[in-house]
Protein backbone atom coordinates (compact mmCIF):
# COMPACT_ATOMS: atom_id res chain seq x y z
CA UNK A 1 0.00 0.00 0.00
CA UNK A 2 2.94 2.88 1.02
CA UNK A 3 4.62 1.50 -2.74
CA UNK A 4 1.61 2.06 -4.79
CA UNK A 5 1.04 5.55 -2.84
CA UNK A 6 4.75 6.58 -3.00
CA UNK A 7 3.77 5.58 -6.85
CA UNK A 8 0.89 8.01 -7.04
CA UNK A 9 2.74 10.36 -5.86
CA UNK A 10 5.74 10.18 -8.42
CA UNK A 11 2.61 9.95 -11.09
CA UNK A 12 1.32 13.44 -10.05
CA UNK A 13 4.36 15.03 -9.64
CA UNK A 14 5.43 14.17 -13.47
CA UNK A 15 1.85 15.76 -14.24
CA UNK A 16 2.48 18.95 -12.62
CA UNK A 17 6.14 19.59 -13.82
CA UNK A 18 4.95 18.68 -17.58
CA UNK A 19 1.76 21.75 -16.83
CA UNK A 20 4.88 24.07 -15.62
CA UNK A 21 7.10 22.81 -18.41
CA UNK A 22 5.29 22.60 -21.32
CA UNK A 23 4.68 19.04 -23.28
CA UNK A 24 7.47 19.47 -25.29
CA UNK A 25 10.08 19.00 -22.62
CA UNK A 26 8.20 17.10 -20.39
CA UNK A 27 5.41 14.97 -21.90
CA UNK A 28 2.27 14.04 -19.49
CA UNK A 29 2.24 10.65 -18.76
CA UNK A 30 -0.79 9.55 -21.00
CA UNK A 31 1.64 10.73 -24.47
CA UNK A 32 4.43 8.63 -23.32
CA UNK A 33 1.95 6.13 -22.28
CA UNK A 34 0.20 5.71 -25.82
CA UNK A 35 4.31 5.57 -27.00
CA UNK A 36 4.91 2.89 -25.23
CA UNK A 37 2.39 0.94 -26.16
CA UNK A 38 2.85 1.59 -30.02
CA UNK A 39 6.39 0.23 -29.53
CA UNK A 40 5.18 -2.67 -27.60
CA UNK A 41 2.59 -3.37 -30.17
CA UNK A 42 5.53 -3.57 -33.02
CA UNK A 43 7.54 -5.76 -30.97
CA UNK A 44 10.37 -3.45 -30.44
CA UNK A 45 9.84 -2.54 -26.69
CA UNK A 46 10.50 -6.34 -26.23
CA UNK A 47 12.93 -6.88 -28.46
CA UNK A 48 15.23 -4.20 -27.00
CA UNK A 49 14.54 -5.02 -23.59
CA UNK A 50 15.35 -8.76 -24.18
CA UNK A 51 18.23 -7.95 -26.06
CA UNK A 52 19.13 -5.23 -22.93
CA UNK A 53 18.70 -7.85 -20.13
CA UNK A 54 20.24 -10.80 -21.41
CA UNK A 55 23.10 -8.55 -21.64
CA UNK A 56 22.86 -7.85 -18.50
CA UNK A 57 22.22 -11.18 -17.54
CA UNK A 58 25.88 -12.41 -19.33
CA UNK A 59 27.81 -9.39 -17.42
CA UNK A 60 26.89 -9.61 -14.60
CA UNK A 61 27.04 -13.38 -14.07
CA UNK A 62 30.69 -13.16 -15.39
CA UNK A 63 31.63 -10.20 -13.50
CA UNK A 64 30.21 -11.56 -10.53
CA UNK A 65 31.59 -15.25 -10.30
CA UNK A 66 35.19 -14.16 -11.36
CA UNK A 67 34.77 -11.18 -9.10
CA UNK A 68 33.31 -13.56 -5.95
CA UNK A 69 36.56 -15.65 -6.81
CA UNK A 70 39.32 -13.27 -7.19
CA UNK A 71 38.04 -11.35 -4.02
CA UNK A 72 38.08 -14.80 -2.37
CA UNK A 73 41.21 -15.67 -2.77
CA UNK A 74 42.75 -11.98 -2.33
CA UNK A 75 41.00 -12.06 1.12
CA UNK A 76 42.47 -15.67 2.26
CA UNK A 77 46.24 -15.58 0.56
CA UNK A 78 48.35 -12.29 1.36
CA UNK A 79 49.87 -12.38 -1.57
CA UNK A 80 47.43 -12.55 -3.94
CA UNK A 81 46.23 -9.75 -1.99
CA UNK A 82 49.47 -7.64 -2.95
CA UNK A 83 49.94 -8.89 -6.60
CA UNK A 84 46.12 -7.84 -7.17
CA UNK A 85 45.91 -4.66 -5.23
CA UNK A 86 47.41 -2.00 -7.51
CA UNK A 87 45.20 -3.38 -10.57
CA UNK A 88 42.34 -3.42 -8.43
CA UNK A 89 42.98 0.48 -7.30
CA UNK A 90 43.34 1.14 -11.30
CA UNK A 91 39.74 -0.93 -12.08
CA UNK A 92 38.15 0.84 -9.38
CA UNK A 93 38.73 4.30 -10.44
CA UNK A 94 38.82 3.76 -14.45
CA UNK A 95 35.72 5.99 -15.91
CA UNK A 96 33.24 3.09 -17.41
CA UNK A 97 33.22 5.28 -20.09
CA UNK A 98 37.19 4.65 -20.91
CA UNK A 99 37.03 0.69 -20.27
CA UNK A 100 33.46 0.90 -23.18
CA UNK A 101 35.71 2.97 -25.70
CA UNK A 102 38.48 1.02 -25.09
CA UNK A 103 36.91 -2.27 -25.40
CA UNK A 104 35.04 -1.19 -28.93
CA UNK A 105 38.23 -0.35 -30.21
CA UNK A 106 40.48 -3.24 -29.42
CA UNK A 107 37.42 -5.61 -29.83
CA UNK A 108 35.79 -3.97 -32.17
CA UNK A 109 31.93 -2.92 -32.62
CA UNK A 110 30.80 -6.57 -30.91
CA UNK A 111 28.58 -8.51 -28.58
CA UNK A 112 31.81 -9.47 -27.09
CA UNK A 113 33.39 -6.07 -26.59
CA UNK A 114 30.00 -5.01 -24.68
CA UNK A 115 29.73 -7.66 -22.84
CA UNK A 116 32.97 -7.46 -21.51
CA UNK A 117 33.09 -3.82 -21.14
CA UNK A 118 30.44 -4.05 -18.72
CA UNK A 119 31.54 -6.70 -16.60
CA UNK A 120 35.12 -5.64 -16.44
CA UNK A 121 32.97 -1.87 -14.86
CA UNK A 122 31.48 -4.04 -12.57
CA UNK A 123 34.15 -7.13 -11.67
CA UNK A 124 36.39 -4.92 -8.97
CA UNK A 125 33.83 -3.76 -6.73
CA UNK A 126 32.66 -7.32 -6.58
CA UNK A 127 35.71 -8.40 -5.63
CA UNK A 128 36.58 -5.42 -2.71
CA UNK A 129 33.17 -6.56 -1.34
CA UNK A 130 34.28 -10.73 -1.20
CA UNK A 131 37.80 -10.16 -0.09
CA UNK A 132 36.52 -7.66 2.76
CA UNK A 133 34.04 -11.11 3.02
CA UNK A 134 37.26 -13.27 3.32
CA UNK A 135 38.77 -11.53 5.66
CA UNK A 136 35.64 -11.25 8.13
CA UNK A 137 35.56 -15.36 8.04
CA UNK A 138 35.12 -16.67 11.69
CA UNK A 139 38.37 -18.18 12.86
CA UNK A 140 36.62 -20.23 15.57
CA UNK A 141 33.92 -21.41 13.25
CA UNK A 142 37.13 -22.28 10.89
CA UNK A 143 38.50 -24.17 14.02
CA UNK A 144 35.35 -26.02 14.79
CA UNK A 145 35.30 -27.22 11.20
CA UNK A 146 38.90 -28.98 11.28
CA UNK A 147 38.39 -30.23 14.65
CA UNK A 148 34.81 -32.27 13.04
CA UNK A 149 37.19 -33.21 10.15
CA UNK A 150 34.48 -32.08 7.82
CA UNK A 151 34.97 -32.63 3.99
CA UNK A 152 36.43 -29.26 1.77
CA UNK A 153 33.16 -29.30 -0.09
CA UNK A 154 30.99 -29.20 3.23
CA UNK A 155 32.57 -26.96 5.47
CA UNK A 156 32.89 -24.66 2.05
CA UNK A 157 28.74 -24.88 1.58
CA UNK A 158 27.21 -24.71 5.35
CA UNK A 159 30.29 -22.91 7.21
CA UNK A 160 32.23 -20.54 4.77
CA UNK A 161 29.64 -19.96 1.91
CA UNK A 162 26.95 -18.32 5.17
CA UNK A 163 29.30 -16.20 6.46
CA UNK A 164 29.96 -14.94 2.89
CA UNK A 165 26.41 -14.50 1.50
CA UNK A 166 25.70 -10.98 2.92
CA UNK A 167 28.60 -9.69 1.25
CA UNK A 168 27.93 -11.78 -1.81
CA UNK A 169 24.11 -9.81 -1.61
CA UNK A 170 25.80 -6.68 -0.69
CA UNK A 171 27.93 -7.29 -4.13
CA UNK A 172 25.01 -7.90 -6.06
CA UNK A 173 22.95 -5.55 -5.23
CA UNK A 174 25.41 -2.77 -5.37
CA UNK A 175 26.96 -4.19 -8.51
CA UNK A 176 23.45 -5.00 -10.25
CA UNK A 177 22.54 -1.27 -10.11
CA UNK A 178 25.96 -0.56 -11.69
CA UNK A 179 25.45 -3.07 -14.82
CA UNK A 180 21.77 -1.27 -15.03
CA UNK A 181 23.28 1.75 -15.89
CA UNK A 182 26.46 0.95 -18.03
CA UNK A 183 24.57 -1.66 -20.06
CA UNK A 184 22.45 1.48 -22.07
CA UNK A 185 25.82 3.53 -22.16
CA UNK A 186 27.54 0.68 -24.03
CA UNK A 187 24.79 -0.12 -26.36
CA UNK A 188 24.58 3.62 -27.35
CA UNK A 189 28.21 3.70 -28.08
CA UNK A 190 28.52 0.25 -29.92
CA UNK A 191 25.43 -2.00 -30.69
CA UNK A 192 22.87 -1.69 -33.12
CA UNK A 193 19.94 -2.76 -30.48
CA UNK A 194 18.80 -2.64 -27.04
CA UNK A 195 17.36 0.24 -24.79
CA UNK A 196 20.43 2.23 -24.74
CA UNK A 197 20.64 2.16 -28.80
CA UNK A 198 16.56 3.16 -28.77
CA UNK A 199 17.64 6.05 -26.57
CA UNK A 200 20.34 7.43 -28.73
CA UNK A 201 17.99 7.44 -31.86
CA UNK A 202 15.22 9.19 -29.79
CA UNK A 203 17.79 11.40 -28.68
CA UNK A 204 19.45 12.18 -32.03
CA UNK A 205 15.34 12.62 -33.29
CA UNK A 206 14.20 14.48 -29.84
CA UNK A 207 11.70 12.24 -29.77
CA UNK A 208 10.91 12.45 -26.00
CA UNK A 209 7.76 10.31 -25.66
CA UNK A 210 10.06 7.33 -27.25
CA UNK A 211 12.87 8.13 -25.05
CA UNK A 212 11.11 8.13 -21.81
CA UNK A 213 9.27 5.52 -23.34
CA UNK A 214 12.15 3.34 -23.28
CA UNK A 215 13.61 4.80 -20.11
CA UNK A 216 10.20 3.79 -18.12
CA UNK A 217 9.87 0.46 -19.34
CA UNK A 218 13.54 -0.21 -18.72
CA UNK A 219 13.25 0.92 -15.18
CA UNK A 220 10.18 -1.04 -14.72
CA UNK A 221 12.06 -4.25 -15.50
CA UNK A 222 14.47 -3.12 -13.01
CA UNK A 223 11.86 -2.86 -10.39
CA UNK A 224 10.41 -6.36 -11.02
CA UNK A 225 13.74 -7.81 -10.88
CA UNK A 226 14.54 -6.21 -7.89
CA UNK A 227 11.36 -7.49 -6.17
CA UNK A 228 10.45 -10.42 -7.68
CA UNK A 229 14.05 -11.95 -7.22
CA UNK A 230 16.80 -9.74 -5.59
CA UNK A 231 14.70 -9.32 -2.72
CA UNK A 232 13.02 -12.66 -1.97
CA UNK A 233 16.65 -14.14 -2.33
CA UNK A 234 17.79 -11.95 0.07
CA UNK A 235 15.16 -12.68 2.99
CA UNK A 236 15.89 -16.35 2.29
CA UNK A 237 19.65 -15.99 2.63
CA UNK A 238 18.76 -14.18 6.41
CA UNK A 239 15.66 -16.00 8.00
CA UNK A 240 18.23 -17.21 10.30
CA UNK A 241 18.87 -13.74 11.78
CA UNK A 242 16.67 -12.10 14.00
CA UNK A 243 14.25 -9.71 12.64
CA UNK A 244 14.77 -5.94 13.31
CA UNK A 245 11.42 -4.61 15.02
CA UNK B 1 44.03 -46.43 22.79
CA UNK B 2 46.04 -44.26 24.89
CA UNK B 3 46.84 -40.62 24.55
CA UNK B 4 50.56 -39.71 26.07
CA UNK B 5 51.15 -36.50 26.48
CA UNK B 6 54.90 -34.90 26.79
CA UNK B 7 54.70 -31.16 26.14
CA UNK B 8 57.90 -29.12 27.32
CA UNK B 9 57.02 -25.70 26.81
CA UNK B 10 54.79 -23.20 24.43
CA UNK B 11 55.34 -19.89 23.89
CA UNK B 12 53.31 -17.06 22.52
CA UNK B 13 54.39 -13.69 20.93
CA UNK B 14 51.88 -11.01 20.64
CA UNK B 15 51.32 -8.20 18.75
CA UNK B 16 53.96 -6.43 20.39
CA UNK B 17 56.67 -9.16 19.95
CA UNK B 18 57.45 -9.71 23.38
CA UNK B 19 57.22 -13.83 24.39
CA UNK B 20 55.09 -15.14 26.88
CA UNK B 21 55.72 -18.77 28.03
CA UNK B 22 52.03 -20.29 28.30
CA UNK B 23 53.13 -23.50 28.95
CA UNK B 24 56.22 -24.66 31.40
CA UNK B 25 56.32 -28.59 31.22
CA UNK B 26 53.10 -31.10 31.77
CA UNK B 27 53.30 -34.52 30.60
CA UNK B 28 50.73 -37.25 31.19
CA UNK B 29 49.47 -40.35 29.81
CA UNK B 30 45.71 -40.97 29.90
CA UNK B 31 43.97 -44.51 28.72
CA UNK B 32 41.12 -45.09 26.73
CA UNK B 33 37.56 -45.47 29.23
CA UNK B 34 39.39 -42.65 31.62
CA UNK B 35 38.16 -39.21 32.15
CA UNK B 36 41.12 -36.89 32.67
CA UNK B 37 40.76 -33.27 34.39
CA UNK B 38 43.09 -31.11 33.69
CA UNK B 39 42.36 -28.62 37.13
CA UNK B 40 44.52 -24.82 37.28
CA UNK B 41 43.32 -21.67 37.75
CA UNK B 42 42.05 -19.27 34.65
CA UNK B 43 44.24 -18.28 32.31
CA UNK B 44 47.02 -20.61 33.19
CA UNK B 45 47.02 -22.19 29.95
CA UNK B 46 44.56 -25.25 29.63
CA UNK B 47 42.84 -23.72 26.64
CA UNK B 48 46.11 -23.66 24.68
CA UNK B 49 46.66 -27.13 25.80
CA UNK B 50 43.61 -28.59 23.88
CA UNK B 51 44.36 -26.56 20.97
CA UNK B 52 48.10 -28.75 21.10
CA UNK B 53 46.65 -31.69 22.08
CA UNK B 54 43.37 -31.57 19.27
CA UNK B 55 46.04 -30.61 16.79
CA UNK B 56 45.19 -27.14 16.15
CA UNK B 57 48.24 -25.97 17.49
CA UNK B 58 51.62 -27.87 16.10
CA UNK B 59 54.00 -25.36 17.39
CA UNK B 60 54.87 -26.29 20.55
CA UNK B 61 58.10 -27.87 22.36
CA UNK B 62 57.73 -31.84 23.04
CA UNK B 63 55.77 -35.10 22.04
CA UNK B 64 52.09 -36.31 21.72
CA UNK B 65 51.39 -39.32 20.38
CA UNK B 66 47.56 -40.04 20.14
CA UNK B 67 45.78 -43.06 17.77
CA UNK B 68 45.58 -41.93 14.55
CA UNK B 69 42.54 -40.68 12.70
CA UNK B 70 40.98 -40.44 15.54
CA UNK B 71 37.65 -39.06 15.75
CA UNK B 72 37.69 -36.39 17.97
CA UNK B 73 34.60 -33.94 19.91
CA UNK B 74 35.15 -31.51 21.64
CA UNK B 75 32.77 -28.88 23.34
CA UNK B 76 34.14 -25.31 23.07
CA UNK B 77 33.97 -23.31 25.79
CA UNK B 78 31.79 -21.02 23.50
CA UNK B 79 29.55 -23.62 22.01
CA UNK B 80 30.93 -22.37 18.03
CA UNK B 81 27.83 -23.62 16.70
CA UNK B 82 26.20 -22.63 12.63
CA UNK B 83 24.17 -19.43 13.55
CA UNK B 84 22.50 -20.60 10.14
CA UNK B 85 21.83 -24.05 10.96
CA UNK B 86 19.13 -25.36 13.10
CA UNK B 87 20.22 -27.38 16.30
CA UNK B 88 19.42 -30.41 14.23
CA UNK B 89 21.33 -29.37 11.01
CA UNK B 90 24.08 -28.44 13.55
CA UNK B 91 24.50 -31.84 15.13
CA UNK B 92 23.86 -34.06 11.65
CA UNK B 93 26.45 -31.99 9.98
CA UNK B 94 29.29 -33.41 11.62
CA UNK B 95 27.85 -36.45 12.79
CA UNK B 96 26.19 -37.86 9.13
CA UNK B 97 26.41 -41.39 9.97
CA UNK B 98 24.35 -40.73 13.43
CA UNK B 99 20.97 -42.22 12.74
CA UNK B 100 17.51 -40.84 14.40
CA UNK B 101 17.32 -43.51 16.82
CA UNK B 102 20.90 -42.44 18.37
CA UNK B 103 19.81 -38.50 17.92
CA UNK B 104 16.74 -38.77 19.26
CA UNK B 105 18.35 -40.70 22.61
CA UNK B 106 21.21 -38.08 22.78
CA UNK B 107 18.54 -35.26 22.34
CA UNK B 108 16.50 -36.86 24.99
CA UNK B 109 18.96 -37.25 27.69
CA UNK B 110 20.19 -33.53 27.24
CA UNK B 111 16.69 -32.04 26.87
CA UNK B 112 16.63 -31.17 23.31
CA UNK B 113 14.15 -32.59 21.67
CA UNK B 114 11.90 -28.94 22.33
CA UNK B 115 14.38 -27.08 20.32
CA UNK B 116 15.70 -29.27 17.31
CA UNK B 117 14.46 -26.47 14.63
CA UNK B 118 15.60 -23.75 16.34
CA UNK B 119 18.32 -21.71 15.46
CA UNK B 120 21.24 -21.08 18.18
CA UNK B 121 20.50 -17.40 18.05
CA UNK B 122 17.09 -18.42 19.95
CA UNK B 123 19.25 -20.56 22.77
CA UNK B 124 20.16 -19.60 26.28
CA UNK B 125 23.78 -20.42 26.73
CA UNK B 126 22.90 -23.57 28.83
CA UNK B 127 20.61 -24.68 25.85
CA UNK B 128 23.66 -24.11 22.90
CA UNK B 129 26.07 -25.49 25.42
CA UNK B 130 24.13 -28.38 25.12
CA UNK B 131 23.79 -28.83 21.68
CA UNK B 132 27.53 -28.73 21.34
CA UNK B 133 27.80 -31.44 23.49
CA UNK B 134 25.30 -33.31 21.67
CA UNK B 135 27.37 -32.29 18.11
CA UNK B 136 30.37 -33.78 20.09
CA UNK B 137 28.97 -37.22 21.46
CA UNK B 138 26.83 -37.46 17.98
CA UNK B 139 30.29 -38.48 16.14
CA UNK B 140 31.26 -40.64 18.58
CA UNK B 141 34.31 -39.92 19.24
CA UNK B 142 37.47 -41.94 20.10
CA UNK B 143 38.74 -38.27 21.78
CA UNK B 144 36.38 -36.26 23.58
CA UNK B 145 37.42 -32.60 24.49
CA UNK B 146 35.15 -30.22 26.96
CA UNK B 147 36.76 -27.00 27.31
CA UNK B 148 34.74 -25.51 30.64
CA UNK B 149 31.19 -26.86 29.41
CA UNK B 150 29.79 -25.92 32.66
CA UNK B 151 31.37 -22.68 33.56
CA UNK B 152 29.32 -19.46 33.40
CA UNK B 153 25.73 -21.07 34.35
CA UNK B 154 23.86 -21.13 37.37
CA UNK B 155 24.65 -23.56 40.23
CA UNK B 156 20.91 -25.94 39.91
CA UNK B 157 21.93 -26.11 35.75
CA UNK B 158 25.44 -27.03 36.48
CA UNK B 159 24.82 -29.90 38.14
CA UNK B 160 22.17 -31.25 35.92
CA UNK B 161 23.79 -30.89 32.80
CA UNK B 162 27.02 -32.93 35.12
CA UNK B 163 24.16 -35.39 35.49
CA UNK B 164 23.84 -35.57 31.90
CA UNK B 165 27.55 -35.43 31.27
CA UNK B 166 28.18 -37.97 33.33
CA UNK B 167 25.52 -40.57 31.88
CA UNK B 168 26.74 -39.52 28.44
CA UNK B 169 30.23 -40.54 29.16
CA UNK B 170 29.61 -43.40 31.62
CA UNK B 171 28.50 -45.75 28.09
CA UNK B 172 31.34 -45.44 25.94
CA UNK B 173 34.90 -46.20 26.09
CA UNK B 174 36.75 -43.01 24.76
CA UNK B 175 39.28 -41.18 26.13
CA UNK B 176 38.54 -38.13 27.61
CA UNK B 177 39.98 -34.84 28.65
CA UNK B 178 37.61 -32.58 30.59
CA UNK B 179 39.07 -28.69 31.58
CA UNK B 180 37.81 -26.77 34.17
CA UNK B 181 38.73 -24.11 37.71
CA UNK B 182 36.08 -26.12 39.36
CA UNK B 183 37.62 -28.45 42.05
CA UNK B 184 33.70 -30.07 42.24
CA UNK B 185 32.72 -29.93 38.74
CA UNK B 186 36.62 -32.15 38.69
CA UNK B 187 36.00 -34.57 41.57
CA UNK B 188 32.40 -35.64 40.54
CA UNK B 189 33.35 -36.16 36.62
CA UNK B 190 37.14 -37.08 36.43
CA UNK B 191 39.13 -40.69 37.14
CA UNK B 192 42.54 -38.92 37.18
CA UNK B 193 43.33 -35.26 37.71
CA UNK B 194 46.13 -32.94 36.75
CA UNK B 195 46.31 -30.33 38.79
CA UNK B 196 48.33 -27.33 37.08
CA UNK B 197 49.76 -24.30 37.76
CA UNK B 198 49.50 -21.10 37.11
CA UNK B 199 51.21 -19.69 34.30
CA UNK B 200 52.70 -20.60 32.53
CA UNK B 201 51.32 -24.14 33.48
CA UNK B 202 53.17 -27.07 35.06
CA UNK B 203 51.84 -30.29 36.35
CA UNK B 204 51.94 -29.63 40.10
CA UNK B 205 50.52 -33.44 41.07
CA UNK B 206 48.42 -36.10 39.44
CA UNK B 207 45.69 -37.34 41.14
CA UNK B 208 43.87 -40.53 40.38
CA UNK B 209 40.68 -41.35 41.70
CA UNK B 210 40.02 -45.41 42.15
CA UNK B 211 36.18 -45.11 43.15
CA UNK B 212 34.26 -45.34 39.78
CA UNK B 213 32.10 -41.55 39.07
CA UNK B 214 28.66 -43.24 40.12
CA UNK B 215 29.89 -44.68 43.41
CA UNK B 216 31.51 -41.76 44.92
CA UNK B 217 29.82 -40.88 48.39
CA UNK B 218 29.88 -37.32 49.53
CA UNK B 219 32.32 -38.10 52.28
CA UNK B 220 34.91 -39.42 49.62
CA UNK B 221 34.19 -36.35 47.37
CA UNK B 222 34.47 -33.77 49.96
CA UNK B 223 38.05 -35.20 51.10
CA UNK B 224 39.45 -35.58 47.77
CA UNK B 225 38.18 -31.92 47.13
CA UNK B 226 40.13 -31.00 50.25
CA UNK B 227 43.08 -32.75 48.95
CA UNK B 228 43.39 -30.72 46.07
CA UNK B 229 42.66 -27.30 47.36
CA UNK B 230 45.40 -28.00 49.35
CA UNK B 231 47.69 -28.82 46.61
CA UNK B 232 47.15 -26.85 44.52
CA UNK B 233 47.52 -23.89 46.85
CA UNK B 234 51.10 -25.32 47.55
CA UNK B 235 50.74 -26.84 50.98
CA UNK B 236 54.20 -28.49 51.50
CA UNK B 237 53.66 -31.55 52.88
CA UNK B 238 51.07 -32.47 50.81
CA UNK B 239 53.28 -32.30 47.94
CA UNK B 240 55.67 -34.46 49.11
CA UNK B 241 53.56 -37.07 49.23
CA UNK B 242 52.67 -37.18 45.50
Amino acid sequence: MPRLLSFAVLLTTWWIGSLLAGDAKLPPPPTVLSAMIAEARSGDLFFHLGVTLARVALAFTLAMSLGSAIGYLMGRVRLADRLGDPWLILLLNLPALVVIVLAYIWAGLTEVAAIAAIAINKLPTAVVTLREGARALDAALDEMATIFALPRWKKFRHVVLPQLSPYVAAAARSGLSLVWKIVLVAELLGRPNGVGFEIGVAFQLFDIPRLLAYSLSFAAVVLLIETLLVQPFEARLSRWRPRAA
Amino acid sequence: MRLEVDIAGKTFRNAAGEQHDVIAGVAFALDAGEVGVLVGPSGCGKSTMLRILSGLDPDFEGRISRPADARIGFVFQEPRLLPWRSVEENVRLVAPQADEAKLSALFEILELNAHRNHFPGELSLGLARRVALARAFAVEPAFLILDEPLASLDAALAARMRDQIAMLMDNRAMITLLVTHDVDDAVRLGDRLFLLSPRPARLLAELPIHTPRGTRGEAEIAAIKLDVIRRINGDPSARESV
